[in-house]
C-alpha cells in the first residue's frame, strides 16, 4: 500500500501557465468589444448632429401639440 | 456491548489512554450510585469526515481471534500481513472514507422537489391570473396604444439611436 508521492513543487509556475493566458485573452476582449461598440455609438452621433436643424425640429414639436407652452400655430 | 470493563479497557487502548480511563473508571466505581460498572455510555462512535479519530474503537468486544490480532499488534507492524491490517482497521473503525463519501443519490431528491414546488407555484399563479387579477387598464388597449407611440413620435424619444430614429419622418413610415 504504498502511494505515489504528490506534486510538490511548481505549483504557482503551473497555475499561472494555466490562467494567464486566459486572463490576456479575455481582457483583450474585454478591450476590443469595448471600442467595436463605442465608434458606432459616437459615429452615429455625429452623423445626427451633423445636418441638425434645431428651429426646424422644434416647429414639427410644435405642430404636433406636445408642448404645453406653445401650442400649434392655429389655435 | 456499552459494558466496557477495566479489563476489556486495558486490552483496547494503548497505555497512555489506559491511564486516563483506568482513572475515570476507578472515579464512577466510588460513586457506588450506579446499577452497575458501565464505563462512560456518553462515548458514541460515528463516523465524520471532519473528526478522523472517533472518541472509541468500534468493535467493543473482540473475538478470540480478533485479541491475538491485537496482541500481534503490539509487536513490529511489518510482521502483519495485510489482510491482518485490514481486519486491524475494520476494529478501530467502522466505514472507511471512501464508504463515508459514497454519492447517496439525494440530489435527485431535492432537484425533484425544487421541480415539483414550482410547477405548483405555477399552477397558483394560473389560478391568480384569472380569478384575482382585474380586467386590464385602458391604456393596454390597441387604439391607446397607436396613439401612445404617435405621440412619442411626435415627441422625438430618441432620435439618434433609438427610438425615433426607425422612423421615416419625410415618409412618414417605419425605415
Amino acid at each position: 500500500m504504498s502511494l505515489p508521492k504528490p506534486v510538490m513543487r511548481g505549483l504557482l509556475g503551473k497555475r499561472l501557465r494555466f490562467h494567464l493566458p486566459i486572463a490576456f485573452t479575455l481582457s483583450l476582449l474585454a478591450a476590443v468589444s469595448f471600442k467595436v461598440i463605442t465608434e458606432p455609438r459616437k459615429q452615429a452621433y455625429a452623423d445626427f448632429y451633423k445636418n441638425y436643424d434645431a428651429m426646424k425640429e422644434f416647429s414639427a414639436m410644435r405642430e404636433a401639440g406636445v408642448f404645453e407652452s406653445v401650442r400649434p400655430t392655429g389655435e | 456491548m456499552l459494558r466496557l470493563t477495566a479489563g476489556r479497557v486495558r486490552t483496547l487502548l494503548s497505555r497512555q489512554a489506559m491511564a486516563a480511563l483506568s482513572t475515570s473508571s476507578a472515579r464512577m466505581a466510588s460513586h457506588g450510585h450506579e446499577v452497575s460498572e458501565q464505563a462512560d455510555i456518553s462515548l458514541p462512535y460515528f463516523d465524520r469526515l471532519d473528526t478522523p479519530l472517533p472518541d472509541r474503537p468500534y468493535q467493543d468486544s473482540l473475538s478470540a481471534a480478533e485479541k491475538s490480532l491485537k496482541q500481534k499488534e503490539k509487536g513490529p507492524w511489518t510482521s502483519l500481513s495485510n489482510e491482518e491490517k485490514l481486519a486491524l482497521y475494520r476494529i478501530m473503525f467502522k466505514e472507511t472514507y471512501a464508504e463515508m463519501k459514497r454519492p447517496t443519490g439525494e440530489w435527485k431528491t431535492v432537484v425533484a422537489g425544487i421541480l415539483f414546488f414550482m410547477g405548483a407555484t405555477g399552477l397558483v399563479v394560473l389560478w391568480q391570473r384569472y380569478y384575482v387579477y382585474p380586467p386590464h387598464p385602458p391604456s393596454f388597449d390597441e387604439e391607446w396604444q397607436a396613439k401612445q407611440v404617435k405621440r412619442m413620435l411626435d415627441m422625438r424619444i430618441n432620435p439618434v439611436e433609438g427610438f425615433s430614429s426607425k422612423w421615416d419622418y419625410e415618409k412618414g413610415q417605419w425605415k
